[in-house]
């Protein structure tokens, strides 16, 4: 790669220090307060439809100002699924319904002037529910004569292989070559599935909207969201108002790891708003977003995994039975990356595959994205497959990766045949192994206490955006005194893409960070983008700033000949100056800005879209260390390390920071975080109490490498990185559990009873 | 929601007992458990201006007021030479510095909550609480007595306890805990506490030889893993407690015998 | 019923309703850089001082603070300005939610122990939850912090 100045250098983000010295930045620090308060009435029942529903009383607490039951709401349904229309997610919801599906699926939506007003009416709503019996378990919930969708309008848009009348969110089956006939010849076939939960995200700002009308009569939605426009869409629908009447925009979001890709909160106070003209406010308590948010899909992956004595993997066979609970959000495409994004990590010598899902409705809270978006789940099976197979043929896990692996050149069947143009996973292995000391580690060590050491090894991919889907637009406008404005619709969750991408610009126009400001994103304003999800924003979005820079450079030579009277192409531009290559002539960039903005006909403003025909898997290797108490089964994560390919880090200081963000979430998927339903379908974990994320006690040291490649189809050759850092850790964690205890845990998370458990035979 | 009609802060004892003797009144302890409530409160009494706060070194007993914070017990240099450390090991995994600086003893004691790790320490250390009105009771019996309308002003710790070992298995570090488990090895004999099982702790005698062994040890781990009675919760589940009560009472016993 | 109070150093006298929490009350006053990230004293986002020492404002009474000095990020910018520029150069403020209470925090463990070590760094900040991180930049910021205090403290004129 050619010298940068500001790409691939660690930058400060933007955005830091006003972050750090807590100013106000967030929904609620800059929503009025004196707004309406938005609440749900939320469901007890996990299946139930309303009989009747009273709010007379409820209404007459003084401040309550409007309730709105099912009988008020629009009758159209819609997905609240931050995805291109038309959405694979079928529109199975509408904004209240008389079935209810989940327990906290809402039941009514009440607006009133204070807190306590909304609390105290919220007690007064008299509800008859006739109750149902749930579909609760989602083995049995295909073709269970129970339908979670019954209703006659439920649609999927999209060919998925959805069946209401089923339960069917989605399904599909794809394969390459003889799957059974490859299995059949093998030596050994590792055949397992392994199972993983309902993670939530567990961002620490919860869902939270602000709507109110504006002067001139349209919806202005300001909200903690990943995808302006899908919100626009979604309130369109859902609302049955046009488009051009909604205005939505974001402020700093307090994470959103996929949480925010999908509309959760939104429609409740924008239909307050509409309704009473009012502005409107819901934030979500830590509660709310654990029962009724937007989780990880949880799934049960078989894998079927043939292989010689060698260790040469022939073939596998892998089915995923996805749970997307009561709605659709992102089910039919979580599910095929579980077997998109791990199968390929094989293709060394794979021979045939079989890949196959079903996605089911059943009686608990929706699923939606999480970040690694059903490669984690998959990624688990067959990283944990493949290391029973080193264990079952007595062969280092590390070798045996070395053996099959994909590398750079090869085309990977299980990817939709795309090529790895890019792919550095061979030395992140190699490196990975260095800077761990596998070869030292590997070998369980006794402490003679009764603990033992003992270490654990994982391979990962993902994506870089969603290949012929996702669109990333940029506007780069020179301003008086020659500096930058970068506006984009793609959301700075915490990221840093505002930073990253602000680096681009910088580089490419030769310029100092500092000199580059970014905003973003609002509907009203900036260029369309499809948001920030799918591992999209530098892949993507990166590539449109770099157009659009190539694009003002050519305006800003356009307007200087002008200016100097010469033809534009006996000019370069400088970053400070345009001068003519003779060196007879130059004008500064500042005196062109304040030109073009006296008698000027010549843009220097330019707007660039892009989307990929490919998606470029960034690649990553972690390996674990942990300690085990082989007498209480208490793992303790000693050490993680792990080495990623992401092509070309824009920002190392962000990218590595991602990179331990993702590893710690992983960690608590692994190990601490649990979903426990009662028999009535009512979710155990619903705080932080009981809900375990990982303090900064419990996920061991980090150490972070790259290993980089170069993406020919990315900005400066980056790939992503957002997401594949969640990958690891699980399967890796695991196998070093197994080494430590002779017990594979195939249901995450990795608790010291299930341990110690397995270890006295009683799990 | 928590709504109160009233926050007072009394002045004398004599004064916070009379209001608390209305079922609709409440004494406030560091607010960590009662917030999360949905509950209407006539009157909450804050005991902050009765001089509660106080870690006072009577000689043979140290006397600690209800509105002492966990924090500072577990940053108090007499307790934790009186304890072995075992007092800041008991309180150290209580979710963070900032709510330990809020809970109290009063309220954690008072509470008499199944996951509490001072209440299993402070029963192996044979505490006393002192209520204003029914007056000194040994923890031991405290435990087990229903929530009455008192006030516990204090809690006495002996002074020199013995040799003292404070055990807990969490599932992440700053968790509830799974199990806990108090030994404390005196002159009085031995006594072990075992709490979160999930019910509330327990309190044991042991009978040891005379000389703590891993064989001794592992035995008397084995007679308290029998004796005591284990409960699930999502934490984990009876039988695991079980097997894991045998091991925390061996090593605190042993971590006792280290100390000799 | 009324309190008084010293908030960031001013004296305040407010009329309030007795269950009001202090994280609510502090926001009403403008003391927006306090955030709830829970309803269960397990994030340290709403961290503040009393008298000096830090609690969890979503677990105080406003009331119970009547009398007390109570500081919030935004009364302690200067001392927060020390160090959080290293926390910037390591990105491990990312989405910036939960910095307040984090900084809050280091603010009264760097007061109470000017020279943690990392142990005693993750077990003081322990109690502050963070979803974005992995922690681990947090304590490089800290660590980093801490090296140059101390190079500068060996040698004035560096």
């Amino acid at each position: 790669m050619p010298e940068t100045k500001t790409v691939g250098h660690a930058l400060r983000k933007k955005d830091s220090m006003g972050l750090l010295l807590g100013k106000p930045a967030f929904l609620c620090d800059v929503t009025p307060a004196d707004c309406l308060v938005v609440k749900l009435l939320r469901s007890p029942h996990a299946h139930a439809l309303i009989r009747s529903i009273d709010t007379s009383i409820a209404m007459k607490v003084p401040g309550m100002v409007a309730i709105y039951t099912y009988k008020d709401v629009p009758h159209n349904r819609f997905t609240n699924a931050g995805q291109t229309y038309p959405e694979p997610s079928p529109h199975d919801r509408l904004i209240l319904d008389q079935r209810l599906r989940f327990v906290g699926d809402p039941v009514a939506i009440l607006a009133g002037e204070s807190e306590k007003a909304v609390n105290r009416a919220m007690k007064l709503i008299k509800v008859d529910y006739e109750v149902l019996t749930p579909v609760l378990d989602f083995h049995t919930a295909k073709d269970n004569p129970i339908l979670v969708h019954p209703e006659e309008d439920w649609e999927a848009l999209c060919p998925v292989g959805a069946d209401n009348h089923r339960n069917l969110c989605a399904h599909e089956v794809c394969s390459q070559g003889d799957v059974e006939a490859e299995l059949a010849g093998c030596d050994v076939v590792i055949d397992h599935t392994w199972h993983t939960k309902a993670c939530q995200q567990a961002m620490m700002e919860t869902f939270r909207t602000y709507t109110e009308m504006d002067p001139f009569g349209r919806l202005h939605v300001i909200s903690s969201t990943q995808i302006v426009f899908h919100v626009r869409r979604i309130l369109s629908i859902a609302l049955g108002i046009p488009k051009s009447r909604i205005h939505v925009e974001k402020p700093r979001i307090g994470g959103g790891f996929g949480a925010k890709q999908t509309s959760v909160s939104e429609v409740y106070p924008a239909f307050v708003t509409l309704k009473t003209g009012r502005p409107a406010r819901i934030v979500f308590t830590r509660q709310e977003c654990q029962i009724a948010g937007s989780p990880r899909h949880e799934m049960e992956v078989r894998v079927r995994l043939g292989a010689d004595r060698q260790g040469n993997i022939r073939a596998m066979d892998v089915y995923t039975l996805s749970n997307t609970g009561a709605y659709s959000e992102h089910g039919p495409t979580t599910v095929g990356l579980s077997g998109h994004k791990s199968i390929p990590l094989y293709t060394g010598g794979l021979k045939a595959f079989r890949f196959g899902y079903d996605v089911v409705y059943t009686n608990v809270q929706a699923a939606g994205a999480y970040r690694g978006y059903g490669a984690t789940q998959g990624i688990f099976a067959v990283e944990s497959a493949v290391n029973e197979l080193a264990d079952r043929l007595g062969i280092d896990p590390v070798a045996l990766r070395e053996r099959n692996m994909v590398r750079q050149g090869m085309i990977m069947p299980a990817y939709y045949n795309e090529p790895a143009n890019a792919c550095a996973l061979d030395r992140c292995l190699t490196r990975c192994k260095e800077i761990f000391d596998w070869d030292h580690r590997f070998p369980v060590l006794d402490m003679g206490n009764g603990k033992v050491r003992a270490a654990g090894v994982a391979m990962a991919m993902q994506g870089s955006g969603i290949s012929g889907v996702d669109v990333g637009s940029a506007t780069v406008k020179l301003n008086d005194d020659g500096f930058y404005s970068l506006t984009i619709g793609a959301a700075d969750m915490g990221t840093g893409c505002d930073t990253i991408l602000a680096q681009m610009v910088a580089e490419c126009m030769d310029c100092p960070l500092d000199n580059v400001i970014v905003f973003g994103a609002d509907t009203d304003t900036s260029p369309y983008d499809s948001g920030s999800y799918a591992s999209s924003t530098t892949y993507v979005t990166g590539k449109a700033v770099e157009k659009a820079c190539t694009q003002l450079r050519e305006q800003i030579l356009t307007l200087a000949a002008e200016a100097l009277g010469c033809p534009a192409d006996e000019l370069e531009f400088t970053g400070q100056e345009v001068r003519r290559c003779d060196g007879t002539a130059s004008i500064s960039l500042v005196d062109l800005a304040t030109r073009s903005m006296c008698n000027n006909n010549t843009a220097v403003q330019a707007t660039c879209t892009h989307s990929s025909p490919m998606s470029p898997p960034p690649f990553m290797v972690g390996m674990a260390w942990i300690e085990l108490d082989k007498e209480t089964g208490a793992v303790t994560l000693l050490d993680y390390k792990a080495v990623v390919d992401c092509g070309t880090p824009i920002n190392p200081a962000l990218a590595r920071i991602q990179t331990e963000g993702g590893l710690c979430q992983g960690i608590g998927m692994a190990l601490y975080e649990d979903v426990h339903y009662t028999d009535t379908g009512r979710i155990l974990e619903d705080s932080l109490m009981q809900y375990k994320i990982p303090t900064r006690l419990d996920m061991g040291h980090l150490q972070v490498e790259f290993e980089s490649s170069y993406e020919p189809t990315g900005p400066f050759g980056a790939k992503s990185i957002g997401e594949i850092v969640i990958n690891t850790p699980a399967p890796a964690i695991a196998q070093a559990v197994y080494r430590a205890s002779g017990v594979w845990v195939r249901t995450l998370p990795i608790t010291p009873e299930k341990v110690l458990m397995g270890m006295q035979g009683k799990a | 929601m928590l709504t109160f009609r009233q926050y007072l802060r009394p002045q004398t004892l004599d004064e916070a007992y009379a209001l608390c003797q209305k079922r609709a009144n409440l004494v406030l302890g560091g607010m960590l458990w009662l917030k999360m409530q949905n509950r209407t409160v006539d009157t909450v009494i804050d005991l902050c201006d009765l001089g509660l706060d106080q870690v006072e070194d009577l000689g043979e007993e140290w006397r600690i007021g209800a509105m002492v914070s966990l924090r500072t017990l577990e940053t108090h240099p007499g307790l934790a030479a009186s304890t072995h450390g075992a007092m800041a090991d008991c309180l150290c995994h209580i979710v963070g510095v900032q709510f330990r600086n809020l809970a109290t003893v009063g309220g954690s004691i008072y509470g008499r909550f199944g996951f509490s790790d001072p209440l299993t320490l402070f029963l192996a250390l044979e505490a006393v609480v002192e209520l204003h009105h029914a007056g000194d009771v040994p923890l031991a019996d405290f435990v087990n007595q229903p929530y009455e309308r008192d006030i516990l002003t204090h809690v006495r710790l002996p002074k020199h306890p013995g040799r003292v070992a404070y055990l807990a298995q969490r599932n992440t570090a700053t968790d509830f805990p799974v199990l806990t488990c108090a030994v404390a090895v005196g002159e009085s004999g031995a006594r072990c506490a075992i709490g979160a099982r999930p019910m509330k702790a327990c309190l044991v005698k042991l009978d040891l030889p005379e000389s703590i062994t891993p064989e001794t040890a592992a035995a008397a781990g084995d007679r308290v893993a029998e004796q005591v009675t284990f409960g699930s919760n999502l934490r984990a589940g009876a039988d695991y407690r079980r097997a894991i009560c045998r091991v925390l009472v061996r090593r605190a016993l042993l971590g006792c015998k280290e100390e000799e | 019923m009324e309190i008084r109070l010293t908030l960031n150093g001013r004296q305040l006298r407010a009329e309030i309703e007795p269950a009001l929490l202090l994280i609510d009350f502090l926001r009403a006053q403008g003391c927006l850089s306090v955030k709830r990230g829970c309803e269960t004293a397990n994030c340290g986002l709403c961290t503040v001082l009393m008298d000096g020492v830090p609690v969890l404002s979503c677990s105080v009474l406003a009331a119970r603070a009547s009398g007390h000095s109570v500081q919030t990020l935004e009364g302690l910018q200067e001392e927060a300005e020390e160090f959080v520029g290293f926390i910037a150069d390591q990105g491990a403020e990312q989405c910036g939610f939960c910095n307040p209470g984090y900084v809050m925090n280091t603010i009264a463990l760097l007061r109470e122990n000017p020279n943690p070590t990392d142990d005693e760094i993750r077990a003081y900040l322990a109690g502050n939850l963070c979803r974005c991180s992995g922690y681990e930049g947090q304590l490089r910021g800290i660590r980093a912090f801490l090296n140059a205090r101390g190079t500068k403290e060996v040698n004035p004129h560096a």
